[in-house]
């Protein structure tokens, strides 16, 4: 060995043992959280008697009708609560879920966080020991009342992190959302069409949009994930419910390769032969996709409620929303969705029972009104809101239906965390020929089953 | 008592490396420290929360016997090409017209040549994507040129998404190469033309002969900053494809941040990152070596 070579040497090992601490040592043991879980009668509810207090809040609702909502139940609750003191720290979803993992393993937490509901962000969290069962609070505050089961679930993990849609209750969404069929109602009036009142009807529909020279359905797959919501649609008209949640919640027992979802995958390769989709569909934006739906261009879009706002403000009413029909006109309501992103509590925090009022406050009854009147879809007493007719009350009709019988399933690419990664990619091959629904069913079970198999 | 009595005159004193310790600091906080973290995560199956759990090579292994990962790397073998060597003869052809032509207004043309180079790459990318929409302009064109048979949603193409790719990568890295090189050429003395011209050559063998090998170095530069950043492209992938479709484009970097940030595989995302940098340690090197053996 040369001098200089010797030199590297010595600096690389001098470099290796500065850093040589094993990764994410400083992080807590697991259970932490959970053995400090309070029962509902030792949890303190009055806000007001809790003494002088500083809450850290980091949330992502910085657009719109979100941001709006965000202020205007922030102040109430300053005005209502003034010994507590609201640090609101604000920022993108993205920026939020990149610095969030950071943000918690340090030694000072912000005390509410929105984190994403996915096993890669709130079960990786559970799983660390970060967030703080909120049960007895739910308890004491009566949510698991007001909140239906289906829309719950979707923040609850079992306490070590594994086992997903189930367990202790990690966070509490304030908005919902569900993924349905947007349509042109003066298209289809041209067309002398109906809003379809049954599956086949919305076949033949497509089918009469296409005969007419229209675009019957506007699809924008560049991004990778917006054909999951068109495939979940239609896996959801053939897949019985419960095994869509065993598949998208990643639990074992389930099975990609069954003939219900070769029929789903045939059936959405049948409506690229038929030409359903505006040409090189695998190469458009989801934002022109949907823009060129609001401008008139394509009779139906599927997409989730979270457009309502852009395309009513683009369409007005000629803008329509339903829910994917089912095989006959009263079939029980199926439909693929969830909620906003759920806010936590954080274990670290030293003022759990303020964050938990601070959460009930910004999810109460009153809540949901602020949140109507702002634009935005409530989670809980959807039904009850005052909206005028037309687009928002298809959507507030819908979401109400679809969570009063428990219809909602949920985001396929939940499963498992590289799920959303490779159902993308596979759909993607799959819309444009390069995988057979037999090889693009395959695909997922192999992913599916690794997880399943190793999560325990 | 420092003095020189610790060498003969000239030579260097011990005293010196004292000076470069501020700056060394700076350079092993900044640059050694996490170069280091990094290989030390790589050898770590960690999420990012938890405990890491030590996995020694296993990552490394993973990162050769992964199908997926071996494709993103070939990949980026092919965005060299589009990165480096489109730029390369381009800007050669371009620089030698500019240089010997003497045209009028040359810093205008420079400077538009030069101009991609200055927009962010973000930009750059939304807007090629709009260009490449089903409905974008190159669309738009072919219509017009009566090539409708040619139109397709360009980057939800499998076959023409990742040259489709490329292509913007020459379009950004051409006015750089062009640049370098003209400055190259715009040192070569008159007389060494004026010799080849009474030899005889043509416009042709005149920049075999002179040009090319004058701007040797220049060519050395050139290559080695765009093959750096044909194979740390991530931004132009990020924003137009995502590895898509399929995974057809999928690139080296953009799993580092999609196993880092999506998957909370922090080990493995480390482990690519120090084979990326070792593979582009090495290519720079290898030209640098090739553009160092000079020829007479």
């Amino acid at each position: 060995m040369n001098p200089p070579l010797r030199a590297i040497a010595a600096l690389a090992a001098g470099v290796l043992a500065l850093a040589a601490c094993a990764p994410g040592s400083s992080a807590p043991p697991a259970g932490t959280g959970t053995s400090a879980q309070p029962s509902a009668s030792a949890v303190r509810t009055d806000a007001a008697q809790l003494g002088d207090v500083t809450l850290t809040v980091w949330d992502q609702e910085v657009r719109g009708g979100q941001a709006a909502q965000m202020k205007q139940l922030n102040d109430a609750f300053q005005a209502k609560y003034p010994n507590i003191k609201l640090n609101r720290v604000s920022r993108s979803f993205d920026d939020l879920n990149t610095t969030l993992r950071l943000a918690l393993s340090g030694n000072e937490p912000p005390d509410v966080v929105e984190a994403n509901n996915g096993r890669s962000s709130m079960g990786a969290f559970v799983k660390a020991g970060q967030l703080r069962p909120l049960d007895a609070y739910a308890e004491a505050y009566g949510w698991k009342e007001r909140y239906p089961q289906s829309v719950l679930r979707y923040s609850s993990y079992s306490p070590d992190g594994k086992v997903f849609g189930e367990g202790n209750l990690y966070g509490l969404p304030q908005v919902g959302e569900v993924v349905g069929i947007f349509y042109n109602k003066a298209k289809l009036g041209k067309l002398g069409l109906e809003p379809p009142a049954t599956w086949a009807d919305f076949g033949a529909a497509l089918d009469k949009a296409k005969a007419a020279g229209e675009v019957p359905m506007q699809l924008g797959n560049l991004d990778k994930w917006p054909a999951i919501h068109v495939f979940g649609t239609v896996q959801s008209r053939s897949v019985p419910a419960d095994q869509i949640s065993t598949l998208a919640f990643g639990r074992k027992g389930g099975s990609w390769n069954s003939p219900e979802n070769v029929k789903a995958a045939e059936e959405l390769v049948g409506w690229v032969d038929k030409g359903y989709f505006n040409k090189g569909f695998n190469g458009q934006g989801y934002d022109p996709a949907w823009q060129a739906f609001g401008k008139g261009e394509g009779v139906f879009l599927i997409a989730g409620t979270w457009l309502l706002a852009d395309l009513q403000k683009a369409l007005g009413d000629d803008l329509g929303f339903m829910l994917p029909p089912g095989a006959t006109a009263d079939a029980p309501p199926v439909a693929t969705g969830g909620t906003g992103l759920p806010f936590a509590i954080t274990a670290k925090s030293p003022h759990p029972d303020a964050a938990a009022a601070y959460i009930d406050f910004i999810t109460n009854a009153d809540a949901m009104k602020v949140l109507t009147s702002t634009g935005n879809l409530p989670v809980a007493d959807t039904a009850q809101q005052s909206v005028p007719a037309g687009p928002q009350k298809d959507v507030f009709t819908a979401f109400g239906t679809v969570t009063s019988k428990d219809g909602l399933v949920p985001y396929l690419d939940y499963a498992t965390p590289t799920f959303a990664d490779t159902l993308g990619a596979a759909l993607q091959d799959l819309l444009a020929k390069k995988q057979t629904p037999q090889e693009f069913l395959a695909t997922l079970e192999k992913d599916y089953k690794t997880f399943a198999e190793s999560n325990g | 008592m420092a003095g020189r009595s610790a060498g003969p005159p000239g030579e260097p004193r011990r005293v010196a490396y004292l000076y470069l310790l501020p700056a060394f600091a700076v350079y092993a906080a900044f640059l050694l420290y996490p170069i280091g973290r990094a290989v030390q995560l790589s050898l770590y199956d960690w999420d990012g929360l938890s405990l890491g759990r030590w996995v020694g090579l296993d990552n490394y292994v993973a990162i050769v016997a992964d199908e997926g990962l071996r494709a993103a790397f070939g990949h980026a073998l092919v965005l060299i090409v589009f990165y480096s060597g489109g730029p390369l003869v381009i800007g050669l052809g371009l620089a030698a017209i500019l240089n010997h032509a003497k045209v009028r207004g040359l810093g205008f043309f420079r400077t538009v040549v030069f101009l991609p180079q200055v927009v962010a790459m973000v930009v750059v990318a939304v807007a090629w994507r709009r260009v490449y929409a089903p409905d974008g302009t190159l669309n738009t064109l072919l219509g017009a040129l009566g090539l409708d048979s040619l139109t397709r949603g360009w980057l939800g193409d499998y076959t023409f998404a990742l040259p489709a790719v490329g292509v913007v990568g020459t379009w950004f890295e051409t006015g750089l190469v062009t640049v370098l090189l003209l400055a190259g050429m715009s040192r070569i003395p008159g007389e060494l033309y004026e010799a080849a011209r009474l030899d005889g050559a043509g416009a042709v063998r005149e920049f075999f002969a002179v040009t090319l090998p004058s701007v040797r170095g220049e060519i050395a530069v050139a290559l080695t900053l765009t093959v750096i950043a044909a194979l740390r492209t991530f931004d132009l992938v990020y924003i137009t494809t995502k590895g898509g479709p399929g995974d057809s484009t999928s690139v080296p970097s953009y799993e580092v941040y999609h196993r880092a940030f999506g998957l909370s595989q922090v080990g493995s995302a480390a482990a690519i990152g120090v084979t990326l940098t070792v593979v582009i340690f090495v290519i720079s090197f290898g030209i640098n070596r090739f553009a160092d053996r000079r020829v007479s």
